[in-house]
């Protein structure tokens, strides 16, 4: 292949000196994207007839990418992977896909997740399973599955996301990419299909850190459509410039020690002696890594209290899906039956489930208990982590307790012993912090990531610090490489 | 033994923004269905609510002119139900703090003065409308997502007649302050109803019933009386457990109230903060700001009206219904008799506006031109019917008043000329004189036509009158 292990830059580079044509390089990509089709699923939709004729003006201009399925494409399907939404076209383009067009960047396909960007591992979509290109037998994780599928594969250099408890950046862990999600608002939510609302974040998955900053630079700012956008005037790409000498990141002890973990596995073990490598090259950079202690009665609340918010949020946000004004018209006498039906056949198991769960925690006579103590945990968990944002420029984690899991496995939303471990980053979404996964190594010969999670708007200084522990390994612009073990 | 009735208010106001609440559909009220829409309006997935500055400022002036407390920060929240005429499946309203608590209206009732107490004044959106046919139904989202101000009143009103006197003086603050037409016909303001009956000298409330959205200030006060004597009798017949805590509605065929759902089907609404609207300060600045538009409102006005211009309370009534027209009759008792302006607005301005469907403010006759006529009126140079002729003419011929009040129209009001004249008539008619002497009164106007006749009309009537008594009195 001519261009799958190059980042973005090198295409623009290759690109504007006319090295390579960019219908070359889109045409590559579709056949690409269709070959893995047929045994990986990664694409709801593949556009064939994507071209681009426009300048080479810009850094994404010409270079295909993928879109998640939950983001609005005019004229393009647009389905959540929900069958409530199978035939749905939108007449709107969401603001970072319009910014995506306006930078001449080609979308090629719209990518399979976890239905309306619930779950966590690829397996929940109206159109099946998003299998891992690493190796078949094994889930590429949720909800951005096809997004971070589709990158790891090398068919397009990054994909739009969305992160509503870590489903960026858990995929892009499993799938051994850079997954990033920007502080909340940098990027609008207008177009983005609602999860939870308070902690959906759109964002990308890439194959280097330097990629990442540039499409978040082309997709960010403020806009008068979404109330909670903000504004960064500083261009993240510029500021990457590896001088971390001297900053300071902190770990925390109860999730990082191996000590407390009573039988740890095999998988856990390495992560975790890859993960204090990691720390080693990154105090040879000259930054400085504390370990932190937060109460583990605190960080346990973490995944039940996000269940809580979230499925709140989104049984409210998903209550539009009637079928009534758009998707298939379900059949009964009254209005009433007719959206019963068209929910009953449209959602998954697991939909149903957290739309449960979330009718049950906010009604009146449990909201106190349920509701509106996962709110206070919120709180308590965001007060603990900006007090360590006053002493340290970030927070390092390992993303997960092992390399992806086996699809054959029954993982979805089982408390396990790994708990804290595996659902820490939703720490990002609880405060809309600044939050990055890159490779890091591999177990099983299967890739895991590391996590580096800041302040709010300090993305820039999150990037390159990323940036910088990226450099000191081989991971960087890695495709996947099918593991036939 | 003698019920008191206990009534609050739950009264829905549509504001008229140009844009609606949350999208940037057309406010505006159109025939065609579903064509003021916007992406939001129909809940298309990936839509966001942008609040409307507008709607929360005139939201914010109701609160201030309805005296209450705005909090500090703002914030909305969701009330979630399925139904058709609401494709988000949740509406965003304000539960939590909303944009006025405890606050006051006062109001005139049977010359006295109440004060209306308001629990709390809140911004929301309003639903699509429905027709429903017998197997099927028809939405409009036009009225989806129109800025809606919902205003609550403590249990504190005691009869149909109080909760008139509120609506309408309410109906005339909305406008007053420019943030509704308020117009019941137009479906712009509903009415929920809450009522309860005790026994006189009883402190506790009653079973509480309520009459959902009533369209119009009479079939509130209908709705009302309907439900009092139907409580009071089920309570003096000792079927108390006839009145259960329910909701019901107005049926204006029949006149009378029927049950819609009882308390225990009452729905959850699963009230939780809107999440997509940040919640901001609200600094004293900007209510200041918005406090100084509020204009005097009607209520004191009215006062002013009978206590300092002695208008009667008809007339005050009439004139304060309108701003416009109230701010007119201002100007106009600054620099002529007050009582006059009043006769003359209640009387042939209105008249005149409502033949030719205009407001004041469309209206030729500035308080400038009128006094031009009234000044002439006062110092009797021309009668009331000259008046008023003049008047219609400088509306037709759009013209100053003071161009048909020439010389040749003015009144005679000299008392030597008129004396001449009426001496010479008398004498002419010697024998209808002899015949008024013998008693035939009516003779008078005979005289009075003679003296009209011969000054072409233009004698004072007044004038004239005082010296034909005197003359004949002295035959």
């Amino acid at each position: 292949m001519s261009y799958k292990t190059k980042s973005i830059e090198t295409l623009h580079e290759e690109l504007k000196s006319g090295q390579i044509k960019a219908n070359e390089l889109i045409q590559e990509a579709i056949s690409e994207a269709k070959k893995y089709q047929k045994d990986y699923n990664f694409f709801v939709t593949i556009d064939e007839n994507a071209t681009y004729e426009g300048p080479i003006d810009n850094m994404l201009a010409g270079i295909p990418c993928a879109i998640k399925d939950n983001l609005s494409t005019k004229g393009m399907l647009s389905t959540a992977s929900s069958n409530t939404l199978k035939d749905y076209i939108p007449i709107f383009d969401a603001t970072a896909v319009e910014k995506l067009k306006e930078a001449g960047a080609v979308n090629i396909g719209k990518t399979v997740m976890d239905e309306l960007g619930m779950g966590s591992t690829g397996t929940t979509a109206h159109t099946g399973i998003v299998y891992n290109p690493w190796d078949r037998k094994r889930m590429c994780g949720g909800s951005s599955s096809g997004s971070a599928a589709a990158v790891a594969a090398g068919i397009v250099p990054y994909a739009l996301g969305s992160d509503t408890g870590d489903s960026i950046r858990k995929p892009a862990a499993y799938c051994g990419i850079v997954g990033y999600k920007p502080t909340y608002g940098l990027v609008s939510r207008f177009g983005l299909f609602a999860f939870a609302s308070s902690l959906d974040h759109v964002g990308v998955l890439t194959r280097n850190v330097k990629d990442a900053a540039i499409v978040i630079d082309n997709i960010k700012g403020q806009d008068e459509k979404d109330m909670t956008s903000i504004n960064l005037d500083q261009s993240l790409y510029q500021a990457l410039d590896k001088k971390v000498a001297g900053k300071k990141l902190c770990y925390i002890k109860e999730i990082c020690n191996i000590d407390e973990y009573e039988n740890p596995s095999k998988e856990l073990k390495e992560s975790l002696t890859l993960f204090q490598k990691t720390l080693d090259k990154a105090k040879a950079l000259g930054i400085k890594v504390e370990e932190v202690s937060i109460d583990k009665t605190l960080l346990s609340a973490i995944f039940p209290s996000y269940l809580c918010i979230s499925c709140a949020e989104a049984t409210s946000n998903d209550s539009n899906l009637t079928g009534i004004l758009f998707g298939p018209r379900g059949t009964g006498k009254s209005v009433n039956q007719i959206m019963k039906d068209h929910r009953t056949k449209g959602f998954s198991p697991l939909i149903k489930r957290r739309f449960v769960i979330g009718s049950y925690v906010l009604q009146q006579e449990n909201q106190e208990k349920y509701f509106k103590n996962a709110q206070r945990i919120r709180r308590l968990i965001v007060n603990k982590v900006n007090s360590l944002f006053e002493k340290y420029d970030g927070l390092i984690l390992p993303c997960s307790a092992g390399p992806a899991p086996l699809l054959n496995q029954d993982n979805e939303e089982q408390i396990s012993t790994n708990d804290i471990l595996e659902n820490h980053m939703a720490i990002g979404n609880f405060g809309g912090f600044p939050s990055i996964t890159i490779p890091n190594g591999f177990v099983n010969d299967l890739p895991i990531g590391i996590n580096i999670t800041g302040k709010v708007l300090d993305d820039a200084n999150v990037l390159n610090i990323a940036y910088a522990i990226e450099s000191t390994m081989n991971y960087k612009n890695q495709i996947a490489k099918e593991n036939t073990k | 033994m003698k019920y008191i009735p206990t009534i609050g208010l739950e009264l829905h106001c549509e504001l008229n923004t140009k844009s609606k609440v949350f999208s940037r559909g057309i406010n505006h009220y159109n025939e065609i269905p579903n064509s003021n829409l916007d992406l939001l309006d129909l809940a298309f997935p990936g839509t966001l609510p942008v609040l409307n500055k507008e709607a929360l400022r005139k939201a914010f002036k109701m609160s201030l002119a309805l005296n209450s407390q705005q909090p500090k920060e703002l914030i909305f929240d969701r009330k979630n139900y399925y139904y058709p005429d609401l494709p988000k499946g949740y509406q965003i309203t304000q539960q939590t703090d909303p944009v006025g608590i405890n606050g006051y209206l006062e109001i005139a009732v049977d010359d006295k003065k109440k004060k209306v107490l308001i629990h709390d004044i809140h911004l929301e959106e309003d639903t699509a409308s429905m027709d429903h046919y017998e197997d099927f139904s028809l939405i409009d989202y036009n009225r989806c997502g129109v800025p809606l101000v919902e205003i609550v009143t403590e249990p504190c009103l005691h009869s149909a007649q109080e909760v008139v006197a509120y609506l309408e003086t309410l109906r005339n603050t909305l406008k007053y302050c420019d943030v509704s037409e308020a117009d019941t016909k137009m479906g712009q303001i509903r009415c929920d109803v809450n009522i309860s009956l005790q026994k006189e000298g009883i402190n506790t409330l009653g079973t509480k019933v309520e009459i959902k959205n009533i369209n119009s200030f009479s079939n509130v006060a209908k709705a009302i009386e309907y439900e009092i004597k139907r409580q009071t009798e089920a309570l003096e017949a000792g079927k108390s457990d006839e009145i259960i805590q329910e909701t019901r509605r107005y049926d204006d065929t029949t006149q009378s109230t029927i049950r819609m759902r009882k308390k225990v089907e009452a729905i959850d609404y699963k009230y939780f903060v809107e999440p997509n609207i940040p919640k901001f300060k609200i600094e004293p600045e900007y209510l200041e700001k918005i406090r100084e538009e509020i204009p005097e409102l009607p209520f004191y006005r009215y006062e002013r009206y009978v206590n300092d211009y002695k208008l009667n309370k008809a007339d005050a009534s009439i004139i304060i219904k309108d701003k416009d027209f109230a701010d007119y009759f201002d100007k106009c008792a600054l620099i002529m008799d007050p009582k006059i302006a009043a006769n003359w607005l209640t009387v042939n301005i209105l008249s005149i506006l409502n033949k030719e469907d205009i407001s004041i403010s469309e209206f030729y006759i500035t308080p400038d031109l009128l006094k031009q006529i009234i000044d002439k009126l006062e110092d009797k140079t021309i009668s009331s019917k000259q008046a008023k002729e003049i008047f219609i003419k400088a509306i037709e011929q759009k013209r100053e008043p003071k161009d048909f009040i020439s010389s040749n129209i003015t009144q005679v009001s000299d008392e030597g000329y008129l004396k001449d004249v009426i001496q010479k008539i008398l004498n002419n008619c010697s024998q209808q004189v002899e015949e008024y002497k013998n008693g035939k009164d009516n003779l008078f106007k005979f005289f009075v036509g003679q003296v009209m006749k011969e000054t072409k009309g233009k004698a004072n009537p007044v004038i004239t009158n005082k010296i034909l008594k005197e003359l004949l009195d002295e035959k």
